[in-house]
């Protein structure tokens, strides 16, 4: 594919870009970027310029506005400007998270999610009695003795556990 | 949003009517943040008002698209009176029963009878050919299995509880089922999935179901109880003190 130019003399591939926003983290979990969580979706160049794709997590995720400023200052920090377009569809899923990034979350504490049930969008009684079928472990201790407190915790898309061997409480990303 | 995208989309009153019903269930909800019977739940109704607030959101961006004339989020959400609103009436009635002014039963029984319609009417939106509102289905039906969830576990918790919990529970039931009619008027073909799924839970959960209403309450073509208005003019007094405000 040639390399498009940008207005003025900066020439710049997609990869730049990516490689800027590499660097990008998550403003809720700091040690996981935007892209390993899967916010970031695409970055492509349109007639008026390029465009970043971004795709919300939970619908009211507060953190939306502040990862686009976040990525203005990265593209900033190397002369770069983007529009910045939220899409919707297809919906963001927990399953976009591939192993090394769940593995950072877990030793930052958080316990990554487990894969959505591939079911779920027809069993509408996915909801009723399945808590305690998939066995969430421990970050810490990496026992799956484990109970859920809350399904709801300190952000929209975690919930929160308690270890039953090292009593610790914890986070569980949820599957979404 | 790209308008060209999106040559085909659902009418404004439908798109405007699932905003509402978003948005004002989140506010009534919101009202437990800091006064949640126990810190978890605080946090899970705050958790579960930001999901609402946010397909609310989503839902009036598009609708400004379709509306044009200068409309946007902010405009509908805040500079619509009560009579333009379309949410059904049971989302805008207080938490208020007998025993409480604010009896956390009636606040499940709410968000139980009514998350198991949504998880039915998003599931079926996610075919709508107004592809914009086809992934708001999509991101809202997942965010809705969670509030079921939540409200079915403690359906049964309650109703299978204690002496005063079952009795407070079965009063917000006979107190709000009869304004489950007015689900019916525009979505009859889910009714059958939702009484089996509302009934099977209130067998678990040890409950009656009360017998239907007389008449259907008319909060979707614009008539409302007073509650709304009380409503919305707390959620609204700051826009309109301060209309040029910026977040």
């Amino acid at each position: 594919m040639p390399t498009p130019k940008r207005s003025g003399d900066t020439l710049t591939t997609l990869q730049a870009v990516w490689d800027a926003l590499d660097a990008v983290p998550d403003p809720e979990i700091p040690v996981v970027s935007i892209r390993e969580l899967g916010i970031l979706r695409d970055v492509r160049h349109t007639s008026d310029g390029l465009e970043i794709i971004i795709t919300p997590t939970y619908s009211g995720c507060p953190a939306m506005g502040q990862i686009e400023d976040d990525i203005r200052a990265a593209l900033a920090q190397h002369q770069l400007s983007a529009r910045i377009t939220t899409q919707l569809a297809p919906a963001w899923t927990t399953d976009w998270i591939d192993a090394a990034t769940k593995e950072k979350l877990r030793s930052y504490g958080i316990a990554p999610p487990h894969t959505t049930a591939t079911d779920s969008d027809k069993v509408i009684r996915f909801a009723a009695r399945k808590s305690a079928v998939d066995a969430v472990a421990c970050p810490q201790c990496g026992s799956v003795n484990t109970t859920e407190t809350s399904h709801f915790g300190s952000t929209a898309c975690k919930a929160l556990y308690k270890c039953l061997d090292c009593l610790e409480p914890f986070d569980y990303f949820k599957p979404y | 949003m790209d308008a060209v995208a999106t040559p085909v989309h659902a009418p404004l009153n439908e798109l405007l009517h699932l905003a509402d019903n978003a948005l004002v269930l989140g506010q009534r909800n919101a009202e437990w943040c800091g006064n949640g019977p126990v810190l978890e739940e605080d946090i899970a109704l705050a958790n579960m008002s930001l999901d609402l607030i946010g397909q609310a959101r989503m839902l009036y961006q598009h609708a400004a698209v379709v509306a044009g004339g200068g409309a946007t989020e902010d405009s509908l959400a805040y500079f619509r009176d009560a009579a333009d609103f379309r949410n059904f009436t049971l989302l805008e009635l207080p938490h208020t029963s007998a025993a409480s002014e604010r009896d956390y039963a009636v606040t499940i029984v709410r968000n139980f009878l009514y998350s198991a319609f949504m998880l039915l009417q998003w599931e079926a939106l996610q075919a709508s050919s107004d592809a914009q509102l086809a992934g708001i289905a999509a991101k809202s039906l997942k965010e809705v299995r969670y509030h079921f969830r939540h409200s079915r576990d403690w359906l049964i918790r309650l109703g299978d509880g204690t002496a005063e919990s079952h009795q407070r529970t079965q009063a917000a039931l006979n107190q709000l089922m009869p304004y489950t009619a007015e689900f019916w008027a525009d979505a009859a073909p889910l009714r059958t999935r939702w009484d089996e799924e509302v009934n099977d839970a209130l067998d678990e959960a040890g409950l009656r179901r009360p017998p239907p209403g007389a008449a259907s309450p008319q909060g979707k073509t614009g008539q409302h109880s007073p509650h709304l208005a009380s409503l919305l003019s707390e959620m609204q007094s700051l826009a309109r003190a301060h209309p040029k405000a910026q977040w």
